[in-house]
């Protein structure tokens, strides 16, 4: 038994202690990686790409630009448009961000640092992960915008036809973790091995990289990113489901957009680079509550990064291709790859 | 003239589209999509009516006029050198093309010609104004397709070519540096080493565009095929420059018609693509971006010595008559029309711009397609609103 559980043993707190305590933790949870992938990824990483600087007055390197964006959008008018549905159309942002606090949910940082342990905890977490398209879809349909009502339908057909092959890349994880519990998935990652070598343990990519591949993929479709933008598109239907929100409430899509590009990170480092785990190390000890989430943020920044590069690189899809590109290549493919992965458990 | 497959599903798209609208008026469903006038795609104040069955269009039409500034009128009450100044106005990225074919024309009407010298810098002149167009160009249809990337690429680089513009005329966007009879001046010191070096990192633009966009798969996928336009649909729709060459047109007026200026004393090529669609257009002009830097080049060389300005009287006077001249400008075809009464001002200038021709083809090309590609097609037409609109 590890001190810090026998400590947290030890001291009794009331239930409202502990709720406040989760809730602060589920709070930072979801806004330092999303504060953190905006500034990295979206203000410096894609300036530099674009042979620019990005923001560089709000404090040293813009590094307070974060702050003023926030305070700037707090400042605005908040416009609900005449014609549109109000109530639905205040409760929208609310839905989608509410998604992202419910991936946070289940997703491991360390042996005891993790706020739910469920048994079947990478399925609640890819079915929490729809609802937000429930907060597009009502964000599309209440704006009484026609941009808006066609960014919220091709949301709602993008994220169902992206959902399957991510399910089904996770599958193959879970045949060969043989748990759906996020901590098992992790044990199994840091415990297994290749060939009956296990130095660095058995990371999923190294013998799920087919499944890792679709994951992204699909990952990039459920987050809206380019090239599968098609919801948002600013080019076509000026900004999608988005286009009639200003101020607080706009601000509350962006944080949900980068809060969910993070939850959707942690999950894939989770499931295919180990989590929060270091190969070689006893997975009990103490000090990896502490170590364990930044590690796993370090993972998590490396599979934001492809998921940026790619934003920043590609153009857009066109929705029809972008369903056959599901239907007819990854969910074929993701099979393929669940039944090679269980002709290979038989085998091994 | 060879028809591609292409362009014959084209054909078929457009009657099926028509069949369908017929249903659509008659039981009158459907949505009425306003791209525009306030569009982050028309990049200006270009009106497209879509009607929508889904997000396909069945039914589409474009409504210009937004930013009429009547520049045929304005052009009635202002002496001729006061005309160029308005007329850099039209197609506002390659500003210096428009002042020539102006020029030219009351030229041809006063009878003079412009010393060789004249004669080359314009033409060097002319063709900077469609690399500083139609990088623009390349950079903006990344935006277009969703790509953000190459507009800053596209943004860093012209910028190398509009200073060698400022270098000569001191205007950036709008020169305002061609004369009756010459040029307002000759080129600074070092310019010729300076504006090789520029073409050649242009080259460089080029081949980092066709990296970048035209290798792309899903570039492809969202331009082959989207927008055909068979070569006598261009030709009744009056479609100029790319956009006809583009589809099969083998039609330059640089090199087809000889107005005075230097395109037939160097060695270059027109590029033509047969399939009509939005990549061959969006090709055509990554290829004349590169020749345009290959004439320039040349012209650098073999640059005459000698006066810039021929004998002009101080008041200019145009005798009576009628002229029109049309270059190939970075959008197409681009014409003046003057009629002279023997004044110090045209009486009547009609002006024949590239774009209003080449929009016109909208209304049969958007049926039939999605919502997606009207974004492509309107890209790859490639229109500038003042050149619409005038």
């Amino acid at each position: 038994m590890s001190t810090l559980t026998t400590l947290a043993a030890d001291i009794e707190l009331a239930w409202w202690q502990q709720t406040t305590l989760r809730s602060l933790g589920v709070m930072i949870a979801v806004l330092i990686p999303a504060g953190t992938l905006v500034y990295v990824f979206l203000f410096k990483m894609m300036s530099f790409m674009q042979s620019r600087l990005g923001p560089m007055e709000a404090g040293p390197y813009g590094s307070l630009q974060l702050l003023a964006e926030v305070g700037k959008f707090i400042q605005k008018e908040d416009i609900i448009p005449w014609r549109a549905d109000r109530k639905l159309f205040a409760f929208a942002p609310y839905v989608v961000i509410a998604s992202v606090f419910m991936i946070y949910l289940v997703v491991p940082f360390g042996p005891d640092a993790y706020f739910v342990d469920f048994d079947t905890g990478i399925f609640w977490a890819l079915a929490v992960s729809s609802v937000s398209v429930l907060g597009i879809l009502i964000a599309g349909w209440s704006s009484a915008n026609k941009y808006s009502l066609l960014g919220g339908l091709r949301a709602a057909g993008q994220l169902i036809a992206y959902e399957l092959p991510m399910v089904l890349a996770v599958v193959g994880v879970v045949i060969q973790a043989g748990t759906l519990n996020m901590q098992g998935i992790v044990a199994a990652q840091a415990e297994g091995e290749i060939f009956g070598f296990g130095g660095i343990g058995n990371p999923f990519v190294l013998t799920q990289g087919i499944g890792f591949l679709i994951f992204l993929i699909a990952m990039q479709a459920e987050l809206t990113q380019t090239p599968f933008d098609m919801p948002i598109a600013e080019s076509e239907l000026v900004s999608g489901y988005m286009t009639e929100y200003s101020g607080l409430r706009f601000l509350l899509f962006f944080i949900g957009e980068f809060a969910s590009a993070g939850a959707f990170a942690a999950v894939a480092a989770t499931l295919f680079l180990g989590g929060w785990a270091i190969p070689g190390v006893d997975l009990d000890a103490d000090w990896m509550n502490v170590v364990g989430p930044l590690v796993l943020v370090a993972k998590m920044m490396l599979v934001a990064f492809l998921v940026f590069w790619v934003r920043f690189t590609y153009p857009r899809f066109r929705e029809d291709q972008l369903q056959q590109l599901a239907w007819k290549i990854l969910i074929p493919l993701s099979l393929v790859n669940i039944l090679a992965t269980m002709a290979l458990k038989v085998a091994f | 003239m060879t028809v591609t497959e292409r362009q014959q599903r084209a054909y078929v798209d457009a009657q099926a589209a028509d069949m369908r609208v017929a249903v659509e008026l008659e039981t009158d469903e459907g949505m009425t999509l306003n791209l525009g006038p306030q569009h982050p795609a028309t990049h200006g104040t270009l009106r497209v009516i879509a009607r929508l069955d889904g997000e396909q269009v069945v039914w589409a039409d474009i409504s210009p006029g937004y930013m009429h500034r009547g520049y045929e009128k304005l052009c009635e009450v202002r002496t001729y050198p006061q005309v160029t100044t308005l007329v850099n106005r039209i197609d506002w990225l390659g500003s210096f093309a428009n002042e020539v074919p102006f020029i030219l024309a009351s030229e041809q009407l006063m009878g003079i010609e412009a010393p060789p010298r004249a004669r080359y810098i314009r033409t060097i002149l002319f063709e900077m104004a469609r690399v500083a167009n139609i990088v623009l160009f390349l950079g903006d249809l990344g935006v277009q397709l969703g790509a953000v990337t190459p507009a800053f690429y596209a943004f860093r680089d012209r910028e190398h070519v509009l200073d060698q513009i400022e270098s000569v005329t001191g205007g950036r966007f709008h020169p305002n540096f061609d004369r009756i009879g010459g040029l307002k001046d000759d080129l600074p010191k070092g310019w010729i080493a300076d504006t090789k070096a520029v073409m050649q990192r242009m080259r460089m633009f080029c081949d980092e565009i066709e990296d970048l966009l035209f290798g792309n798969e899903i570039f492809e996928a969202r331009t082959r095929g989207v927008g055909v336009i068979p070569a006598d649909v261009a030709l009744s729709y009056g479609l100029s420059g790319a956009n006809a060459r583009g589809s099969g047109i083998d039609w330059d007026l640089r090199r087809d018609t000889d107005v005075g200026l230097a395109h037939n004393e160097v060695d270059w090529r027109v590029w033509t693509h047969p399939d009509g669609d939005s990549f061959a257009r969006c090709w055509v002009r990554l290829q004349e971006t590169r020749e345009a830097t290959k004439i320039i080049d040349q012209l650098c060389d073999g640059l005459p010595g000698g006066p810039i300005m021929a004998k002009v009287p101080r008041i200019i006077k145009v005798p009576e008559g009628e002229a029109y001249v049309a270059t190939e400008n970075p959008l197409g075809e681009m014409g003046y029309y003057i009629i002279s009464k023997g004044d110090i001002g045209p009486f009547r200038v009609k002006i024949r711009s590239a774009s209003f021709s080449n929009v016109s083809v909208l209304p049969w090309l958007l049926r039939g397609v999605y919502v997606p590609d009207i974004i492509t097609i309107l890209a790859s037409l490639y229109f500038i609103l003042g050149d619409i609109d005038r």
